[in-house]
């Protein structure tokens, strides 16, 4: 039948890294420096008048210094099929929700590829079967995952790791199906002029683990990752008014160990063409909160973000982002730098520099304090 | 008593159309160009933008586009891009209005994370282009208001040149010249002028195509601006009218499938 399959896509990019620690590794065996290669292939098939796709995205990446962060996981691996108001997935995919710039409180699906970046930005493939029903009183996906990704952490030798360091081999689960319990999840999302909404339900294997200290084989301390069930509702909102954005996310949590809530707001306001340049300066700033307090396992429990977003739209596409989240009850703070740029039509390069200081003991962040660094990326598209 | 109306109608009629502002004139002008590329329903076509610089130094932009046309409404526009390789997949979501700030969604594939953006930045510049966003999004006669200032003849075609002034405050200019082809009310150039009310753009329509017997689609619009030296020549292809498309295409699922 002609026309039927049409002929597959290939893309992706290779990358080149450099990252530089200008300070004394806190523990042994760090090195002040690494190397790193990635390389992420796309392959893309429609057939079925594009009511069909599949995606294939593998991941690789060789580090110099930490085996751990040598990994490769398989981003997508997942075919869609597109009905009239309606839409299935299955396979491995990937998922985002959620509206903040500082945090991403309501982001559950995926597992956080930690070593990727301390941002926790970058994703672990989850297997899942989605479908989604498209109506006028907005989208509505149910979400069956099936099997749970267990998080990345830097090995011994890494920088930017706890201390004792996370062993990820011997994870433990609440649920006695441990890795193999299906979990679910179900969102509604509309929008209803300016406003967008997201509102959610999760019920399955918590991706944020607690830390357990065991002796390991040598007699040395180790963390070991416990993986809890959990509840949890979410709601995502934004309000565009003219150059500002007003943004909430906010999750209540069941657990074992204590049901919270947290919460992340803010606004982004867009000062457009500044000093009669082409150039957009956006002002950021965002309050991030957990009722947990003291107790809470994340470093953000009452913290003050502010930074700017600086887009040149030039031919090169140059961005910067930088800012500085500040917590309100102790010293610690960390300030984030990000830019990039194109170099003609197939190359990239991008910068990083990230600083942690006044780092309190009893923040999450303390193992880190000595971590600043300065990341150089080349990264060539094909 | 009815004849005399009817004479009095008669009389009065080629009065009515002498006392015709150029406002007016400029408006009825402006709304036979909008009656006229009216009906098309959908259509799906690819665009290359070719930006050059003032050193003649080339960058290229591609991107698929598909448009549905929304009954007494702006039209609504799904666009992917293809070209530079770092924002493959990356998708724009626009529903257009005649009244108001459009609304726009953007798709970022990496991260797969649809943003609601702030669409009053329409004067600034589309993909690093001399396109303003303003001046390649579905263009509403309630979006100007309009005067008639001359007929004249441009490259050897009888036209009407109008003058329209940007309704909204954000828009990046104060006026724009546009000349309209006398005989199939379509736009053959436009002159941009700036906040300062300088001449700062001239986008020129080349290469028109009828589609369905009706339609007129340039093949070529190409923009200079006079400010900086920089050029855009965008180019349209493969031009598909009524594909099919439907509402059911315009949605966050359907942005984030477009790739």
């Amino acid at each position: 039948m002609p026309g039927l399959l049409s002929a597959g896509e290939w893309s992706g990019y290779a990358e080149l890294q450099g990252r530089y620690f200008p300070q004394d590794a806190a523990y042994e065996n760090q090195s002040d420096h690494l190397i790193s290669l990635a390389f992420q292939p796309e392959y893309y098939q429609r057939w079925d008048n594009g009511n069909q796709s599949l995606l294939v995205v593998p991941f690789f990446r060789w580090d110099s210094e930490d085996e751990e962060r040598t990994h490769a996981d398989i981003r997508e691996l997942i075919w869609t099929y597109a009905g009239n108001r309606w839409e299935a997935q299955a396979g491995v995919g990937k998922v985002f929700w959620g509206v903040t710039e500082a945090l991403h409180l309501v982001d559950t699906i995926n597992q956080t590829d930690l070593v990727e970046n301390p941002d926790g930005e970058q994703k672990l493939g989850q297997p899942l079967i989605k479908l989604s029903l498209e109506r006028d009183w907005g989208i509505l996906d149910f979400y069956t995952l099936i099997g749970f990704r267990e998080r990345t952490f830097p090995g011994d030798e890494g920088r930017l790791r706890s201390n004792p360091p996370v062993d990820q081999d011997y994870a433990e689960y609440e649920s006695d199906r441990e890795e193999r319990h299906l979990d679910f999840a179900l969102r509604w999302s509309h929008y209803i002029g300016d406003w967008d909404i997201g509102l959610a339900h999760f019920n399955g294997t918590s991706r944020d683990p607690l830390f357990i200290p065991r002796f390991g084989n040598r007699g040395e301390i180790r963390l070991i990752p416990f993986y809890e069930q959990m509840h949890q509702t979410s709601l995502d909102l934004q309000a565009t008014k003219g150059d500002w954005l007003w943004k909430l996310e906010a999750i209540h949590r069941s657990i074992d160990s204590g049901s919270y809530n947290a919460a992340t707001g803010g606004f982004e306001y867009t000062l457009v063409g500044i000093a009669d340049t082409d150039m957009d300066l956006g002002l950021l700033g965002e309050y991030l909160y957990d009722d947990r307090g003291d107790e809470a396992t994340t470093p953000f429990q009452n913290d003050l973000f502010v930074g700017f977003r600086l887009t040149a739209n030039d031919v090169d596409g140059s961005e910067l982002l930088a800012g500085v989240i500040k917590d309100m009850d102790e010293s610690s703070w960390m300030f984030n730098l990000e830019a990039s740029r194109r170099i003609g039509s197939d190359w990239k390069t991008s910068a990083q520099i990230r600083v942690w200081s006044d780092i309190a003991e009893q923040d999450p962040l303390y193992s880190m304090r000595r971590d600043d660094y300065a990341e150089l990326t080349l990264t060539r598209f094909f | 008593m009815k004849l005399s109306l009817i004479l009095a109608t008669l009389l009065l009629a080629p009065a009515v159309t002498l006392a015709m502002t150029a406002e007016e004139r400029g408006l009825e002008i402006a709304k036979e160009v909008d009656t006229r590329d009216t009906g098309f329903h959908d259509f799906k076509a690819s665009m290359t933008m070719l930006l050059k610089n003032r050193h003649g130094e080339e960058s290229l932009r591609d991107m698929r586009n598909q448009t549905l046309e929304v009954e007494n409404d702006g039209d609504k526009t799904l666009v992917v891009f293809d070209e530079p390789r770092d924002v493959k997949g990356t998708a724009l979501l626009s529903f257009s209005h005649k009244v108001g700030d459009d609304d726009q969604w953007l798709y970022l594939p990496a991260l797969k994370r649809v943003k609601r953006i702030a669409s009053r930045n329409k004067s600034g510049p589309f993909m690093g282009s001399e396109f303003a966003y303003e001046d390649i999004s579905s263009q509403e006669v309630e979006k100007y208001t309009y005067k008639f200032i001359e007929e004249s003849e441009h490259d050897g075609i009888a036209s009407y040149l109008l003058e329209r002034y940007p309704v909204d405050p954000n828009s990046g200019y104060t006026r724009q010249q546009m000349w309209v082809d006398k005989e199939r009310y379509i736009p053959i150039k436009i002159d941009y002028y700036d906040r300062k009310n300088v001449l700062l753009k001239t986008l020129v329509f080349r290469g028109y195509q009828q589609y369905l017997d009706q339609y007129w689609r340039a093949d070529e619009m190409f923009m200079e601006n006079h400010q900086t030296g920089k050029s855009t020549l965008l180019t349209w292809k493969q031009y598909d009218f009524r594909s099919g498309l439907t509402d059911a295409d315009f949605n966050k699922n359907s942005l984030k499938r477009a790739r």
